[in-house]
């Protein structure tokens, strides 16, 4: 195959990867901070989906204008399942924390399925079939917006908890939960502000998402999953190592897809998954762990 | 008599720190023998390189007379040296019985067997009529003294003990000293303790080392150990003497 | 006190213990089909959890992709039997080390390089998914299309072949739980089950007291893969047709787990009385919800879920313990 096809899937795999990348950062910011495994993390951004696709048939609103507002609704949902169900949680092991939220994985996305049904949705913009060349590399143009937009929302991810007070003081968390305690942080309602913070992320890496595929109910597992991969490959507690992990992996799949079958993409992934898990468990730009 | 443990020139540095820096001493058999010395003087530190937890930066430990570098805990444990936890580690929702039967099971196959040794070691540690009860309803005490027999269980010639008297009341360290001192006079077993509580030190120590700041500044039997200057400057204060 | 609930049930237990198991004996002759196929699933699950319970409520270590085994005795079997003739039983022999020698390998991965807890759980889930991508693609079984069991009919039941009416699935089952049970006893009062034991409750305080915790993890994972794959051959010929789609998926490893986790982690009974009442309860809400002519695909899966949430929240030891506690069965003060 020429060239010129590979570099076209792996840009369009670049860009589908930056959209990966900030549902991961979501999950990282969860996982880093409040250290809770968000199994439900790819059924969250199920809903952001489903709701992007609802609002855009009933109101023709482009996905694109829909990514605050969506964002929002899905920061609101973190927010409040953080403060009434997991807080709670913290102190109980591992394996409880993590069932609660496969509990609720299960249930958003059979409610959806019995809301909506199993056929796929999708969003047909009015550039869906538009496309912009630069030299030889053809792109579509929704993986244009969709990538753009992510790189957006991150750079704002990353302004507010660097240079934020709110957003040290999570981050103060994070590394000491009892220093942060001792020093009078109110730590339950920051880890609710946090968690709401990854949900929007999802949130809006969902609305993106529906530019770039369809939607059905079920495919929250293989992005939960997709997630951790991500996150572990790039780094836990990296957020820039979450965005390299999702455009590496967004890469892969492309070219995975286009030299074998696309249907067995995701194994590449899983593959490079335990190829982390054995050599460089902290990932690519992870710190190591004392 | 020879030495069961013998250490040399150990160092473990974590990055910028220098945790231990070439500690040398050796324990003779039968002997108890106590590491004192201010907080983040490198005692844990040493112990945990001891049992096998944390890799020696740079020189060697031999255990009855053969070298137990890089050896992991389990390995370490199966050599003949058993250990206690600064902050005890019980097995919360087994009864104070099986905790005990898990060390015995470790030289014994018949779970049978391994239960009745278990339950002579709770017979002398004071644990037996509690022996039903999960380890985690234990007072502090209790857990200490558990841990104790589940070390013993295990069938060490050498016991590690990681300040087993911190948190203690008197009446409660004099019972534990009376405890460790039956245990090594009547079976000879070798005791290697880190203390701050310097009444069981005194009590039971036949030699003292003191660690400050990762280095050995003193070593003897423990009245002219406690006597030395460096050692009053760096730990035990003029009061003390 | 977890590890001596068998041992106090074994003398205060005996007689409910055989009460009911006279009733499982009994039972074909009183239900109709429709309730003797909720027994099998019943049993099914109750079988499937308990082969589970030995890697989670025995050493710990919380797989998430147990369905991998599950699929991996159900294709070994189904393939041995439409290609070559053979039977179950003696494909039952090849599942087994099959399944152990890829418990083995995902346990030797996480355990070698320190992968644990929740991280192992998604490497359980990775291998699962791995397998449910492979098969779906491997034309030797058919690949997505879906593997078929030949089906006649049969005059009288084939317990060599497992081809006959749900009776006798139901006493191959039936037997099959009551030897897991048996087994899980067996192993909980051993040796092995008491490193198990000490290597959940605190790893390093185990290493401290001499268990090679490596060599042990390894022995529970292979076990507990060894014993579902049986499940996986029990499936295949019950419902003579394997689709990787179904037989890998995520979501039937969650099935799995759910009896266990409700009923009680780590104890005997948990697996059993878990896959009873979820089991029960769910096949409930089906009849009622076609008695109101409603068909709502997923509506089980909900009904699942928030019952997951449920004892996650109010019971986190599961079913059995307040209640073996309440009957008198536990050596534990009510």
């Amino acid at each position: 195959m020429p060239l010129s096809v590979y570099l076209n899937v792996a840009v369009g795999g670049v860009l589908t990867g930056l959209v990966y990348g900030l549902m991961a950062l979501g999950l990282s910011v969860i996982f880093g901070v409040v250290r809770v495994v968000n199994f439900a993390h790819g059924e969250m951004m199920t809903v952001a989906m489903y709701i992007a696709i609802v609002m855009f048939a009933w109101f023709h609103l482009d996905p694109l204008i829909l990514l605050v507002p969506i964002a929002a609704v899905l920061f609101v949902f973190g927010y409040a399942l953080q403060a009434s169900l997991i807080n709670p949680f913290i102190t109980r092991p591992e394996h409880s924390q993590f069932l609660l939220l496969v509990a609720l994985a299960i249930i958003i996305a059979n409610t959806l399925l019995i809301s909506f049904g199993p056929d796929a949705r999708a969003v047909q913009t009015g550039y869906v079939y538009d496309s912009f060349q630069v030299g030889p590399v053809i792109v579509d143009a929704s993986k244009i917006y969709a990538g753009v937009a992510a790189i957006v929302v991150t750079v704002a991810l990353f302004a507010f908890f660097r240079l934020t007070l709110l957003g040290k003081a999570i981050r103060a968390c994070a590394d000491n939960h009892t220093g942060a305690l001792v020093v009078g942080l109110d730590v339950e309602r920051l880890y609710a502000l946090t968690f709401g913070l990854g949900a929007a992320c999802v949130g809006a890496a969902g609305t993106m998402l529906v530019l770039i595929t369809d939607a059905t109910p079920m495919v929250g597992p293989g992005y939960t999953l997709l997630a951790f991969v991500i996150v572990i490959t790039g780094g836990l507690g990296s957020m820039p190592g979450a965005l390299l992990g999702g455009v590496l992996i967004g890469v892969t799949e492309a070219i995975a897809g286009l030299l074998f079958t696309p249907s067995a993409k995701s194994m590449f992934a899983f593959a490079i998954l335990v190829l982390v898990l054995l050599f460089r468990p902290q990932g690519i730009l992870g710190k190591r762990l004392a | 008599m020879s030495a069961l443990l013998s250490v040399e020139a150990v160092s473990k540095r974590f990055r910028g720190l220098l945790a231990v820096d070439r500690v040398s001493f050796a324990v003779p058999q039968g002997a108890i023998f106590a590491i004192i010395g201010p907080n983040g003087a490198g005692k844990t530190t040493l112990f945990n390189i001891i049992a096998g937890v944390l890799a020696a930066n740079g020189g060697s430990i031999s255990f009855a007379g053969q070298s137990i570098d890089g050896l992991p805990p389990d390995a370490v444990c199966r050599r003949g040296i058993a250990r206690t936890f600064q902050i005890v580690r019980p097995f919360p929702a087994l009864s104070v019985e099986d905790n005990v039967t898990v060390g015995a099971l470790l030289n014994r196959r018949e779970v049978g067997a391994a239960r009745a040794h278990a339950r002579d070691l709770l017979q002398r540690l004071d644990l037996f009529d509690k022996r039903h009860r999960p380890a985690a309803t234990l007072t502090l005490p209790d857990r200490k003294r558990l841990e104790v027999a589940r070390a013993l269980a295990t069938g060490p010639q050498l016991l590690l003990l990681d300040e087993v008297m911190a948190g203690l009341r008197p009446t409660e360290t004099d019972r534990m000293v009376a405890i460790l001192r039956a245990l090594n006079r009547e079976s000879g077993l070798t005791i290697l303790l880190i203390e701050h509580v310097m009444r069981a030190v005194m009590a039971l120590a036949s030699r003292v080392l003191v660690l400050d700041h990762g280095v050995a500044i003193a070593e003897g039997a423990p009245e002219s150990v406690v006597r030395d200057p460096a050692v009053v400057q760096s730990y035990l204060g003029a009061e003390a003497v | 006190m977890i590890a001596r609930l068998g041992a106090g049930l074994a003398s205060r237990g005996a007689v409910p213990l055989a009460i009911l198991l006279t009733a499982f004996l009994l039972a074909p002759f009183f239900v109709n089909d429709y309730l003797l196929t909720v027994l099998i699933l019943i049993l099914y699950f109750a079988y499937a959890g308990q082969a589970w319970n030995i890697m989670m409520g025995f050493a710990g270590q919380l797989s998430l992709g147990h369905a991998l085994y599950v699929g991996l005795g159900s294709y070994v079997a189904a393939t041995l039997f439409t290609r070559f003739g053979i039977g179950p039983w003696l494909g039952l022999l090849a599942a087994i080390p099959i399944a152990a020698a890829c418990g083995a390998v995902i346990g030797y991965l996480a355990f070698r390089f320190g992968v644990a807890g929740v991280y192992f759980a998604i490497l359980t889930i990775a291998f699962a998914e791995f397998a449910r991508i492979g098969f779906d693609h491997l034309d030797y079984v058919n690949a997505s299309s879906g593997l078929f069991l030949p089906v006649k009919q049969y005059a009288h039941n084939d317990l060599w072949l497992l081809r006959g009416d749900p009776t006798m699935f139901y006493y191959v089952i039936l037997a099959a739980t009551v030897f897991a049970f048996g087994l899980c006893r067996l192993l909980l009062h051993s040796r092995i089950g008491y490193f198990w034991l000490a290597i959940r409750e605190d790893e390093p305080a185990a290493r401290a007291a001499g268990i090679d915790t490596f060599r042990y993890k390894m022995y529970a994972v292979m076990v507990s893969a060894a014993v579902t794959s049986f499940a996986g051959v029990f499936y295949a010929f019950f419902y003579n047709n394997l689709f990787p789609e179904q037989v890998f998926s995520i979501s039937r490893s969650i099935e799995i787990i759910l009896g266990p986790i409700i009923g009680g982690i780590g104890t005997l009974f948990g697996p059993i009385l878990g896959a009873f009442v979820l089991t029960g309860l769910a096949e409930t809400l089906n009849s009622a919800m076609g008695a109101f002519g409603l068909d709502l695909p997923g509506a089980k899966q909900v009904f699942y879920g928030v019952c997951l949430l449920l004892v996650v929240l109010a019971l986190p030891d599961g079913v059995w313990p307040p209640l073996a506690r309440r009957l008198g069965l536990s050596d534990d003060k009510p």
